[in-house]
């Protein structure tokens, strides 16, 4: 039950930023000459978990120093860049104007938008990979289908949304947002259950069939549980996705949240900002991956 | 004798892309009510497909199977099937396990009986302090207790035992071959059992069936044990008739492991 299996699921979305680009040269100074002795290796080798990460974050900013002071002019350097974002910081919850808020704030109204958006996925991926997984027919019929609207990005599917919702007026791009977060990451959902479903050992389902268990019970007392760690795996990912997506809903409708600022700051030429936004996005993303994870495990030990 | 389960020309093809495979043909067999018989033979020779029909898991190619005077359509929890593997849901614990069984055929009782029953059979098993565990904090033995215990704690007609002590160690496999004696001496359910470990074949049975190897396998040698009951492992063995019986069936297996018919055209 590993995500092994799962390859193409795995690597099919950008889910990383170009972060990990720029901290690998921060590895050259570290390892020591074969000759010294291991003891002192040993010693440091316990704090690992803590210098190497820090080393690898000074190297991206002094990159980043370097970069802002040679390359590209523009880019303001981490100096800057924290001064201009200390007020949305040091007063998360605070409230301007309605694109003018604490950075928390913004977080919030995303997350929030991405958590429906998100509901909609599971509750429609789930029982769609249920299908999937049960009925050949069902398969050969949706897979095609869903290997193709699967790759495309949610900025091609906003407009649709848009247009699909024009009637709606006023919520017409909350609808469109949700419309995308929900299509855009209910795919690793509904594979990862359709796997699931496959994979249920054959003795589970003799289980049933000798006990003569219902359709009911058996999907309820069999299927669902023996298929919960690859609902899980799938719904980890779709929640990745959803949250990836946010940031092109809130830009495209200008809804406030972390996204919609990030676009007007972008606009304003408010460039600090931007940083201080991709950086957000990135640990909330980072969080609930983690959250998300230890849920999983939970489930697969059972 | 009168047949409490008659399996009459029972076959099985398999459709193959060298054309049909006949894994089992015109196999026919008669069980008394209350009687132990064990299907012996190699591996791959049908046995279990022969039980796995019975227990309904398998569809019947030609033939049927008649059980207390009715003919078996599908599986059903009138025929405990005790599988290779414990075959445990692992999100159950070993009591819930056996409930999810009890629910389905006790349903008219009161909750707090089912539990009784279920609770009952664990003991008898042995698995009295380690009811509430989930399977995976019990030792392959214990799994296969549990499914001991869920097979008899349904009351079925019949019991299907499916290599049940084979992924075992020796001494587990003993123990466990006593804890199933000891019930069925309480119970005396039918019993159909596959294997093909000689000395279990005898310590438990009342007969042994051994089915030539496969393809088109048949019923090739009957033989009657008639080892007084309760049976003690140490009394069996040390009977008169053990090594004549045993040696009987040690050579029918060597024959037909040597036997390969030429290919019918």
């Amino acid at each position: 039950m590993s995500n092994s299996t799962l390859p193409t699921i795995l690597t099919a979305q950008p889910a990383e930023t170009g972060k990990p680009a720029a901290g690998t040269p921060a590895a050259a100074p570290l390892p020591p000459p074969a000759g010294r002795t291991t003891r002192d290796w040993s010693r440091l080798v316990k704090l690992d978990w803590l210098l190497l990460p820090a080393v690898g974050l000074a190297a991206v900013v002094v990159m980043w120093f370097i970069l802002s002071a040679t390359l590209s002019k523009d880019l303001p350097n981490p100096t800057r860049t924290w001064e201009s974002s200390k007020p949305y910081v040091v007063e998360p919850f605070s409230y301007r104007g309605e694109l003018d808020q604490g950075i928390l704030r913004f977080t919030w109204l995303s997350l929030v938008l991405v958590a429906k958006g998100y509901v909609i996925a599971l509750a429609l991926g789930t029982p769609l990979g249920f299908l999937l997984g049960l009925s050949k027919m069902m398969t050969k019929m949706l897979d095609p289908i869903i290997q193709i609207l699967r790759p495309v990005s949610p900025l091609a599917w906003l407009p649709l949304g848009m247009v699909l919702f024009l009637g709606a007026g006023k919520q017409a791009s909350e609808l469109a947002a949700l419309f995308t977060i929900a299509i855009c990451a209910m795919w690793p959902t509904v594979l990862n259950t359709a796997v699931g479903v496959r994979a249920i050992p054959q003795d589970y389902l003799n289980v049933a069939k000798v006990l003569k268990l219902s359709r009911w019970k058996t999907l309820t007392k069999v299927m669902i549980p023996a298929t919960l760690p690859y609902m899980f795996t799938g719904f980890r990912l779709s929640l990745g996705i959803a949250w990836l997506v946010i940031v092109a809903a809130e830009m495209l409708t200008g809804r406030p949240g972390i996204g919609g600022f990030l676009w007007q700051q972008y606009n304003a030429l408010v460039y600090e900002q931007i940083i201080l936004c991709i950086l957000t996005i990135g640990i909330v993303g980072f969080i609930l991956d983690r959250l998300m994870s230890v849920v999983e495990r939970r489930f697969k030990t059972a | 004798m009168s047949a409490y389960c008659e399996l009459f020309n029972l076959t099985k093809v398999y459709p193959s892309p060298k054309g049909p495979a006949v894994i089992v043909k015109d196999f026919n067999l008669r069980l008394a009510e209350g009687e132990f018989v064990t299907l012996i033979g190699h591996s791959g020779c049908g046995k279990s497909t022969v039980l796995s029909m019975v227990a309904g898991l398998n569809g019947i190619t030609d033939g049927g199977i008649i059980l207390a005077g009715r003919e078996l359509a599908g599986p059903g929890p009138d025929r405990g099937v005790v599988f290779q593997s414990p075959s445990l849901l692992p999100w159950l614990t070993a009591f819930e396990n056996v409930m999810l069984g009890i629910n389905q055929v006790f349903f008219t009782a009161q909750p707090h009986e089912r539990e009784q029953i279920a609770e009952y059979y664990l003991s008898v098993v042995g698995l009295a302090d380690a009811m509430h565990k989930r399977p995976a904090e019990l030792s392959q033995g214990m799994r296969q207790r549990v499914g001991i215990a869920r097979a008899f704690a349904l009351k079925p007609k019949m019991l299907l035992l499916d290599e049940p002590f084979g992924m075992l160690d020796s001494l587990t496999r003993y123990e466990l071959q006593a804890v199933l004696l000891e019930l069925w001496r309480k119970n005396r359910i039918t019993t159909l059992m596959v294997t093909h470990d000689v000395d279990e074949a005898l310590y438990l049975s009342d007969r042994v069936v051994c089915m030539t190897d496969g393809p088109e396998a048949e019923v090739g040698d009957i033989i009657e044990v008639k080892f007084p009951r309760p049976r003690d492992r140490k009394a069996v063995m040390e009977h008169p008739d053990y090594y004549p019986l045993r040696e009987r069936l040690i050579e029918f297996l060597e024959i037909h492991a040597h036997r390969r018919r030429p290919p019918t055209a």
